[in-house]
């Protein structure tokens, strides 16, 4: 093994550790309520492998100890997962020539595409096929073990892991926090926030995901003059005088304490 | 529910997820390139999509009960804006979390 593929391996399994933690224990979660249902390790197994998709899996077991009707089954899958048709069309290009593509599209997860989407915080990565790749196979191992684990053995854990599932919330915000330092035109996150509350105020929390991909895609399509990112070689008559992201602010001296969320908002 | 029509629910939730999953793929596959319009919602979804699985995650939360995900979430930015390190940023924020959800809330 070269040391460029071991160094991209590392990165993989360091870039994968927040999931590690949120998977193992939400799988661990799954198996341990699926195992009280009647349902044994064969199906803990079979559910993470073929399903792949961590609420869809909570909501499922609601729908066999429910006796849905497969129509019924279809329609929440269509609606809880309906997101994954934005990871696709998000990821088309990039993963074109990437190999091997069915199986990085089959685990194209939240928290996979978190990771995969931007490239904010790929510096220094050799083969990305690999990096992708591995951390890909990591996540969906993560999870099948997570679930085999609570399965067979109960909630082993020698502590209580309450709240710790806000890892996984903590990596969306962070890849979050990291794209807004990472780039100076912020309308797309914006729309990405604001149609979310407003879908989440007037559709509430079970019903808010369709309407809000509508909206963002719909105003997505209406700012497509302004929402490009200035990386895009289109925007160069707009002189940036700061070529590194890393360099655009000194952090420990200019922590917008005060309102973090703004913080390097402005556009100058 | 019989031990067949268990098996079917799983096989039709996984063939649903597996379509939402390709669907994309599938429409703009091949040597065509692809539309500029589809191109340019690659370029942008991206920090759309982040901000919308932020809120979706926080979804569940009403106002009294959370303040721990506000605290932790402030957190999570101050560090992240601070030092760029995502591993900091997340153990910190979820460390912040488990306590104050099991010690303090």
């Amino acid at each position: 093994m070269t040391t460029e593929t071991k160094s991209d391996l590392r990165r993989a399994l360091t870039a994968t550790l927040p999931v590690l933690t949120g998977y193992v224990v939400l799988g661990m979660g799954f198996g341990v309520i699926l195992q009280s249902r009647g349902y044994g390790i064969l199906w803990a197994l079979a559910m993470s492998v073929f399903i792949y998709a961590g609420s869809m899996q909570y909501v499922a077991i609601d729908l066999l100890t429910g006796g849905a009707s497969l129509f019924a089954a279809a329609l929440t899958t269509l609606a809880v997962n309906a997101r994954h048709l934005f990871y696709g069309i998000s990821m088309v290009d990039k993963y074109r020539q990437m190999k091997p593509k069915p199986f990085l599209i089959f685990t194209l997860t939240d928290e996979t595409y978190s990771l995969v989407c931007s490239d904010a915080g790929m510096e220094g990565i050799h083969n990305r096929n690999l990096y992708f790749f591995c951390v890909s196979l990591f996540n969906y191992l993560y999870w099948i073990t997570g679930s085999a684990i609570g399965n067979l053995l109960g909630a082993v854990l020698p502590f209580s892991t309450e709240g710790i599932d806000f890892a996984l919330t903590a990596l969306f915000l962070t890849v979050f926090v990291e794209q807004w330092l990472s780039t100076k035109n912020h309308i797309s996150a914006l729309v990405g926030v604001l149609a979310s509350v407003l879908c989440l105020v007037f559709a509430g929390p079970e019903n808010f995901l369709i309407p809000a991909m509508l909206l963002i895609t719909l105003a997505l399509t209406l700012l497509r003059k302004q929402a490009l990112p200035p990386e895009q070689p289109q925007t160069e008559e707009d002189p940036v005088p700061v070529e590194h992201p890393l360099s655009e602010e000194q952090p420990v001296s200019t922590v917008p304490a005060d309102n973090p969320t703004e913080g390097g908002g402005r556009h100058d | 529910m019989t031990e067949l029509h268990a098996v079917l629910l799983v096989a039709v939730t996984s063939a649903v997820t597996i379509l939402l999953r390709f669907l994309p793929f599938a429409v703009f596959s091949g040597n065509r390139k692809t539309p500029a319009y589809v191109t340019y919602l690659g370029k942008v979804l991206p920090y759309a999509i982040m901000g919308m699985l932020v809120v979706f995650c926080l979804k569940g939360v009403s106002a009294p009960y959370g303040i721990p995900e506000a605290i932790a979430c402030v957190l999570v930015i101050l560090l992240h804006v601070w030092k760029r390190n995502t591993l900091i940023s997340i153990l910190g924020g979820t460390v912040c979390y488990m306590v104050l959800v099991q010690m303090v809330f």
